[in-house]
């Protein structure tokens, strides 16, 4: 609970300090607020979790371990970000606060226990997220990605109040531990109720970029600003999946016959979808959008194959998805700031003058593509062992066909940075953005090697 | 004294090599090789032949789904122990000579690539055997794409993919073994004990036989393999050839037919079969290769066919065959490949056709390359020659017993035939006949190469002569093994 007052408060005093103009301020006083916030959800870990507030929210390990990996990837995200919101405008306060609000908004989506509280919690992070698509101003395409996402999210967010309405209509509760008993005491259930379900799939597949409810994603991410997309395509979908989690382990549980099938359908759709489109990609930032779809389509086998190990599986493969995309987006503005594209041609050559940045780049793309010894790896790994367990066979091995296919869009990056070669000067690595490289990078192969250190967690 | 010891070693030393720079990275990685290969002098001077398997180590790695880092070595991955920890040195010494752009990078790819291989030859947990067969790989990778030739990188990423897919099959199965076994874990011998029946074993069968047979190459499977040995730099092609294939073949042996034993003799002769005509159509296609690498690529194709062969006609002989096979077949195409870097970096082609006296301007050269070219052939008294020959005795011994009689055999037997003609006509062409413009500027061995060239035909003669206390090292755990699947297939 103090975690989610911090992230709530620190906003406000962001505010204030901008108004002060103490702008060389706001990124030290963010990330120590946040990195309080990051302490007292710790210290919170294997205590007896009780619902609180006549059961809204429950604090968790399920709800500190999300709570925490999104927190520190914002805090790895807001790092890059020293010059990067000043090139855009003046109000750099109002970013740093809107970003946080949407984090506030993101804890509650972690910890609710009330289907109410979902709601409040998706609203509060996308509102937020509607402003930060469109901060370039002046730029048409962030324009563009702010109306897009902010009518498609309007829409999304119908479905989901209209199935939660519904089961409220037959259950009588937001409660998920009321909506759970009634499930187990009514054995024929009414067709509502599953109408009801069949919406909020809707609305949480939309949230997460699952086909076909997918369309808004690539527009989004690439016509934001690079450092929001990244925050959009890492934090916002680890969130987003935990809330899918939750809810569905917590309620629906016994309904699998019903939903299992729905979901199959989607995660196939839209492991190929993601990635045969990515396959086509010219840009950089447009293949990532795309291979988050797919992404996307991985982190459904852990509901589709619901199980004690989900909450884990959704944890690692999240973590492993997170950091190495921050890399990836990382590297992109930096890339992007010299170069102004964000084209695979881009990176033509970036080996020669920037061993590091290269090497970083490698093991992210590793890691995203899956290879052994990085955290990728062992994501898939938990997420396949999850789907077999279930006897989900072929859904594994359209996984697998899917994973061969990644590595031919994930390798072209490597291939342009190592194999081809072009006249490019040195790119400038600033030093937060060397701490923030090197940390993920070292995170992401002692999760490959070691992935017992996280996997405790939940 | 543990196992871990042998497969840390080299990824620290891959660590360090990659710090330092040019030469010094060059004769780090050369000691470091060297260390492994005393390291591996020593578990083999304490080390038992009988079945058991020594120098375990078995420590708890991701509790959660029963995965140990479990490994040791018995007589079977001991002879695969002693190929790779011999061959690597002898790889980075045959590159000495040579210039790579950022060496401490190349060497120590070449370093990690060996604790990926020695994780594979000695693991007994499912899951560390699949980790230490793709560390393997993604060295190998970059050392291709890295210093590879001009075609590098359409050909890196096929071999790349045909690889990761074939493997990516490989490690669903495993995991449908892990669910399978009574105790949910990847332990090798908890697998061996689940009686799957027939049906889900011939699917398992089929999961692990894509990637070993797209690693060794197997006919239809091989067709990334001409390609990207032509194309890797010569150090990365002997690593392939030299050991990597190894890991698809010793895949076989410790983890298919053991895991699948049903599913095995369902499928045996359609898998004997493919390996025959792998032998012969890999001999038809080296008859008319004009570049000798290439050459030499498809001859690797034909004799590793045999090998495969050997290995699925499942008899004692067969097994041990393909154990002292590997051995040979590794030092003998280290060898031929050593030869064919010779000839190119002096005379920048390896056209066979723009070729010819070369033995008269070069006798110590000529000397080694025959003794080389002899050991492939597989003449009596090189070391050839007992691999072959116990491989086909297992051949014969399996026609004998099966429907499909006599001819398999026969025409594996034309493996040797067909590789003395291309051999020695390829021998013929380069060495003799009138010397040209080109060949004439070509210079004896000297220094490295030479000490190189001495080492492989030393190794090729005394195992030729003497295999027998190689064979002994393997031949109670091959024993055992066929035993065993005997039993159970029964």
């Amino acid at each position: 609970m103090n975690t989610l007052i911090i992230i709530s408060v620190l906003p406000i005093v962001l505010l204030y300090l901008g108004l002060y103009k103490a702008t060389k301020s706001l990124l030290p006083v963010t990330i120590i607020g946040l990195l309080a916030a990051l302490g007292f959800a710790i210290a919170q870990w294997n205590n007896v979790a009780l619902p609180i507030y006549h059961g809204m929210m429950m604090f968790d390990n399920f709800s500190i371990a999300f709570s925490g990996i999104t927190i520190i990837t914002t805090i790895l995200i807001l790092m890059l970000s020293g010059g990067y919101f000043e090139k855009i405008s003046k109000h750099t306060a109002e970013y740093y606060a809107i970003i946080l609000f949407s984090l506030a908004g993101i804890i509650v989506m972690v910890s609710f226990y009330n289907l109410v509280m979902l709601f409040i919690g998706i609203e509060i992070m996308s509102v937020s997220l509607y402003i930060l698509a469109g901060i370039k101003k002046n730029d048409f395409s962030s324009n563009e990605a702010a109306l897009k996402y902010f009518l498609m999210g309007a829409f999304s967010t119908g479905f989901l109040l209209f199935g939660i309405t519904l089961l409220y209509g037959t259950t009588g509760s937001f409660g998920l531990e009321a909506i759970r008993d009634w499930v187990i005491a009514h054995p024929h259930i009414d067709p509502m109720f599953y109408t009801g379900i069949g919406l909020i799939i809707v609305g949480l597949c939309f949230k997460v970029g699952a086909a076909p409810f997918h369309f808004w994603t690539p527009d989004v991410y690439e016509g934001s600003p690079t450092l929001i997309t990244a925050f959009m395509s890492t934090v916002v979908k680890t969130a987003g999946f935990a809330a899918f989690l939750r809810l569905f382990s917590a309620c629906f549980a016994p309904l699998s016959d019903f939903w299992v099938p729905i979901l199959l359908g989607i995660t196939i759709v839209t492991l190929f979808i993601g990635n045969i489109t990515a396959l086509y990609q010219q840009s950089f930032k447009r293949m990532l959008a795309f291979s988050s779809i797919s992404h996307a389509g991985y982190l459904l086998f852990a509901i589709v194959a619901l199980g004690s190990g989900s909450a884990n599986s959704v944890f690692v493969y999240a973590t492993a998805y997170s950091i190495a995309s921050i890399i990836a987006f990382g590297s992109l503005i930096l890339v992007q700031q010299q170069n102004g594209s964000d084209n695979f041609e881009s990176f033509n050559g970036l080996a020669k003058n920037n061993p590091f940045l290269a090497f970083v780049l490698t093991v992210a793309m590793l890691s995203l593509a899956g290879i052994p010894l990085t955290a990728g790896f062992m994501g898939k790994f938990f997420m396949f062992s999850g789907a077999l367990a279930k006897y989900h066979v072929w859904l594994v091995i359209i996984a697998v066909v899917n994973a061969i296919i990644a590595i031919f869009y994930y390798f072209r990056v490597i291939i342009a940075m190592y194999f081809r070669s072009a006249d490019r000067a040195e790119v400038l690595v600033p030093a937060y953005y060397k701490i923030v490289f090197g940390f993920s990078a070292l995170v992401t192969i002692l999760i490959g090697i070691y992935p017992d250190f996280i996997a405790r967690f939940i | 004294m543990t196992v871990s010891i042998l497969i840390f070693l080299p990824v620290v030393a891959a660590i360090i090599v990659a710090l330092l720079k040019n030469e010094v990275a060059k004769y780090a990685a050369l000691f470091f090789s060297v260390a492994e290969l005393v390291i591996a002098g020593l578990f083999l001077s304490r080390f038992v032949p009988d079945a058991s398997t020594q120098f375990t180590i078995d420590v708890p790695w991701i509790t959660k789904f029963g995965i140990y880092f479990s490994a040791g070595i018995d007589g079977i991955s001991m002879i695969m122990v002693l190929l790779t920890t011999l061959i690597v040195p002898l790889i980075i010494l045959s590159t000495l000579q040579h210039k790579h752009s950022n060496a401490g990078a190349f060497y120590g790819l070449i370093l990690f690539m060996q604790a990926g291989m020695l994780v594979v030859f000695t693991a007994l947990d499912g899951f560390l055997f699949y980790v230490g067969w793709e560390a393997a790989l993604i060295p190998i990778y970059f050392i291709c794409a890295l210093w590879g030739g001009e075609n590098r990188i359409r050909i890196t990423i096929k071999f790349f993919i045909y690889t990761f897919a074939g493997s990516l099959f490989m490690l669903v199965g495993i995991i449908y073994l892990y669910l399978q076994s009574p105790g949910k874990t990847y332990d090798l011998h908890e697998f061996y004990k689940i009686g799957l029946d027939a049906h889900h074993q011939s699917i398992v069968f089929w999961s692990f036989f894509l990637a070993f047979a797209i690693k060794m190459p197997l006919f239809p499977f091989h067709t990334w393999q001409p390609d990207t040995y032509t194309e890797a730099p010569t150090a990365g092609t002997m690593l392939l050839s030299g050991i990597m294939l190894k890991m698809g073949i010793y895949g076989v042996i410790r983890w298919l037919i053991p895991n699948a034993p049903l599913g095995f003799i369902h499928w045996q002769s359609l898998v004997m079969i493919l390996a025959v005509i792998g032998i012969v159509y890999a001999s038809l296609i080296a008859f008319n290769q004009k570049d000798g690498k290439r050459l030499i690529a498809y001859s690797s194709i034909a004799h590793v066919g045999l090998i495969a062969a050997g290995i699925f006609a499942w008899t004692t002989l067969g097994v041990q065959g393909a154990m002292i096979q590997m051995l040979n077949h590794g030092i003998n195409v280290v060898g031929m490949f050593f030869i064919w870097d010779i000839i190119s970096r002096r005379l920048n082609t390896r056209d066979i056709s723009q070729l010819g006296g070369i033995a008269k301007v070069a006798p110590k050269f000529s000397i080694a390359f025959l003794i080389i070219l002899l050991g492939t052939v597989g003449l009596p008294l090189t070391n050839g020659f007992v691999g072959e020959f116990l491989l086909l005795a297992g051949v014969f011994q399996y026609s004998a017993y099966h429907y499909l009689n006599i001819t398999l055999a026969a025409v594996a037997g034309l493996t040797i035939i067909f590789g003395a003609v291309y051999l020695l006509r390829m021998y013929k062409n380069v060495m003799y006949g009138e010397l040209n413009e080109l060949t004439a500027t070509f210079t004896d061995v000297s220094g490295s190469e030479k000490l190189t060239l001495c080492i492989i035909c030393v190794l090729i003669i005394a195992l030729g002569v003497y295999p027998h206390p190689i064979m002994h090292i393997s031949e109670a755990a091959v024993n055992n093994l066929v035993q065993m699947i005997n039993v159970r297939g029964n």
